[in-house]
C-alpha cells in the first residue's frame, strides 16, 4: 500500500518536471510557427534534444549572488516558488478506478474531501517565493517586480476561489473526484460557461503568464522578480512558472471540462467490444485535454499585447471580481431551485 | 503519533520564539508562517483537516502576505537594537517566574491524566458538517463576524481614500488642456 503510493508520487513529480522540460520545447516551437520562423530544431529529431541540452547548460552557468543580498533568501525563494507547484496536483484524479490482475487501483494520489481547499492554500503558499525573491536581490527593479506580481496574484485569487465555488456548489463536495464523476452528464464548462471563462481568464493571471506577465515587463522591470538570479536557480523560476502552467490547465480540466471522462462517456462504456477499455484510455483523454489548454497558453501569449499594470489590477478587482461573486450567486439560486 | 507530536511541537514552539527573538522583520514574517504551517499540521493530527487548510489559505497565504508588504514598503526590516521601553525587561523576570510556577502547578495537579486523544471517525469536521453547524447551530456569531469584517473593509477604503476622490481623472484633462493650448 506505502509503496502504491511512493510510485505515484514519484510518477506525479517526474510527469510534472518531465512535462516542465518538454513544454519549454512546445511553446518555443509553437511560437516559431505563429511567427513564421523554424524554432530549436538542431538537438535531435526534431530538436527533442533541446531540453536536455538547455538543462545542462543551466547547471553549468556561474550562481551569481548580488552583493548586500540576503543570502539565505537569496537561495530559498526559488525553492519555495517551485515546491508549491510541485505538490498542487497530489488531489487530482488523472484517471478512473482500474482493475489489473484483480487489484483496483485508483489513479489518484489522495482523494481528500477539502481537496479544491488544499489547491487554495497550495496556491496561496506560492506567492511567498516571489515576495522573496524580489525582495532578498538587493534591487530595486526585482523588488517592484516581485510585490506586482504577489499583488497581482492575491487579487486575481480571490475570483479564481469564488471560480472554485462553482463546481463545488453543482456536484456538492469539495473532493475533485465527486466533481469529476459528477460530470458525467455534462461538463461544468457547459453548465456554467460564465465561470469557466473566468478561471480561465484569473489561471492566466496566477501564473503570470502573458498577457499578464508583469514581472517580465521588460520594457519596466527588465526581469522583475527573477532580475538577479542566473544558473540553476533561475531555472527553478522558470520551472516553477511551467509546470504551474500544467498544473492550472489540469485543474482546469478537472473542474470544468469532465477531467479524464470522454464526451457521452456513458455511451462508450456500453459498448460492446472498447466498452472494458475506455477506464484506461482516462489518462490519455486528461492528458489530451491538458495539451489542448497548454497549446492555449501559447497562442495567447504569441497573440496579445501586455496589459499596462493598472488597468490589469482594475480589471480584476472591478470587472472579474463582481463577475465571478455573479456567477457564484446565479449557480447557487439555480441548484437550490432545481434541487427542490 | 506522539513522535509527530513533539517533533511538531517543537517546532512549532521554537518558530515562534525565534519570530519574537529575530532582528529582522523579515525573517519574522517567516518564521509566523511556519509556525502557522506547523499548528496546521497538528490540526490535520486532531482530525479536522479543513480547519488546518483554511488555516494555511488565510494566515499563511494571505494576512503574513500583507504584512510582508507593509514592511517590505515601509523598508522596515531592520528593527532598532535598543529596546524603547526600558522597564519591560525588569517586569519580564518575575513574568517568566509565575509562568514557570503555572506551568509546574498544572503539570503537577493534571500531569497524571493527560493521554492521546482518540483519532476521530473518518469524515469527522467534513467540510459539509462544519457548514451545517456554521448556517445553523452558530448563523448568529457567523452573521455578527461578517458584519464586522464588512465594516472593516469600508472602514480600509474610507481610510485609503483620497481627499479628491477624482483627482487622477482632473490630472489627465489638464494634460489633454495644455497639449491642446499651444
Amino acid at each position: 500500500m506505502i509503496w502504491e503510493w511512493v510510485i505515484k508520487s514519484l510518477f506525479i513529480l517526474i510527469a510534472m518536471t518531465a512535462g516542465f522540460a518538454y513544454l519549454t520545447l512546445f511553446e518555443r516551437r509553437m511560437i516559431a510557427k505563429f511567427q513564421i520562423r523554424v524554432g530549436p530544431n538542431r538537438a535531435g529529431p526534431f530538436g527533442l534534444l533541446q531540453p536536455v541540452a538547455d538543462g545542462i547548460k543551466l547547471i553549468f552557468k556561474e550562481e551569481l549572488v548580488p552583493a548586500n543580498a540576503d543570502k539565505l533568501m537569496f537561495i530559498l525563494a526559488p525553492v519555495i516558488t517551485v515546491i508549491p507547484s510541485l505538490i498542487v496536483t497530489a488531489v487530482l484524479p488523472w484517471g478512473p478506478d482500474v482493475t489489473i490482475g484483480g487489484r483496483t487501483i485508483h489513479l489518484y494520489l489522495a482523494d481528500v474531501n477539502v481537496g479544491l481547499l488544499y489547491i487554495m492554500a497550495v496556491t496561496s503558499i506560492s506567492v511567498y517565493g516571489i515576495t522573496l525573491a524580489g525582495w532578498s536581490s538587493n534591487n530595486k527593479y526585482a523588488t517592484l517586480g516581485g510585490l506586482r506580481s504577489t499583488a497581482q496574484m492575491i487579487s486575481y485569487e480571490i475570483a479564481l476561489g469564488f471560480c472554485f465555488i462553482v463546481p463545488v456548489l453543482l456536484s456538492g463536495s469539495m473532493s475533485l473526484v465527486d466533481i469529476v464523476n459528477a460530470q458525467r452528464g455534462l461538463w461544468y464548462a457547459f453548465l456554467q460557461p460564465g465561470a469557466a471563462i473566468i478561471l480561465g481568464i484569473t489561471m492566466y493571471a496566477e501564473v503570470n503568464r502573458a498577457p499578464f506577465d508583469m514581472p517580465e515587463a521588460e520594457q519596466e522591470l527588465t526581469a522583475g522578480y527573477h532580475s538577479e538570479y542566473s544558473g540553476m536557480k533561475f531555472a527553478l523560476f522558470f520551472m516553477a512558472e511551467y509546470i504551474k502552467m500544467i498544473a492550472v490547465s489540469m485543474i482546469f480540466t478537472t473542474l470544468f471540462l469532465g477531467g479524464y471522462l470522454l464526451p457521452f462517456q456513458g455511451w462508450f462504456e456500453s459498448l460492446p467490444v472498447i466498452g472494458p477499455i475506455i477506464p484506461f484510455i482516462g489518462p490519455f483523454v486528461f492528458l489530451a485535454k491538458v495539451v489542448a489548454l497548454l497549446f492555449g497558453f501559447v497562442w495567447v501569449r504569441s497573440t496579445l499585447p501586455r496589459i499596462r499594470y493598472d488597468r490589469l489590477m482594475a480589471f480584476g478587482w472591478k470587472i472579474l471580481f463582481p463577475l465571478s461573486l455573479l456567477s457564484v450567486m446565479v449557480t447557487a439560486v439555480v441548484v437550490l431551485l432545481v434541487n427542490r | 503519533m506522539l513522535i509527530v507530536f513533539f517533533v511538531l511541537a517543537f517546532v512549532a514552539v521554537g518558530t515562534a520564539i525565534s519570530m519574537l527573538v529575530t532582528r529582522n522583520a523579515i525573517y519574522s514574517a517567516i518564521f509566523l508562517v511556519l509556525n502557522f504551517g506547523t499548528v496546521a499540521i497538528l490540526y490535520l493530527i486532531l482530525g479536522a483537516p479543513f480547519i488546518a487548510l483554511s488555516q494555511i489559505t488565510v494566515y499563511a497565504g494571505s494576512v503574513v502576505v500583507l504584512f510582508l508588504f507593509v514592511i517590505m514598503l515601509l523598508g522596515a526590516e531592520r528593527l532598532p537594537g535598543g529596546e524603547p521601553l526600558k522597564w519591560q525587561r525588569f517586569l519580564a523576570i518575575p513574568l517568566i517566574l509565575v509562568l514557570a510556577l503555572d506551568f509546574g502547578i498544572n503539570i503537577a495537579r493534571e500531569g497524571g491524566k493527560i493521554g492521546m486523544v482518540d483519532v476521530p471517525p473518518a469524515g469527522y469536521g467534513a467540510p459539509v458538517d462544519v457548514g451545517k453547524v456554521l448556517f445553523t447551530q452558530y448563523a448568529l456569531p457567523f452573521e455578527v463576524t461578517a458584519i464586522i469584517l464588512l465594516s472593516a473593509v469600508v472602514g480600509a477604503i474610507m481610510l485609503a481614500k483620497t481627499d479628491k476622490a477624482g483627482r487622477r481623472r482632473d490630472l489627465y484633462k489638464r494634460e489633454q488642456q495644455q497639449e491642446k493650448t499651444p
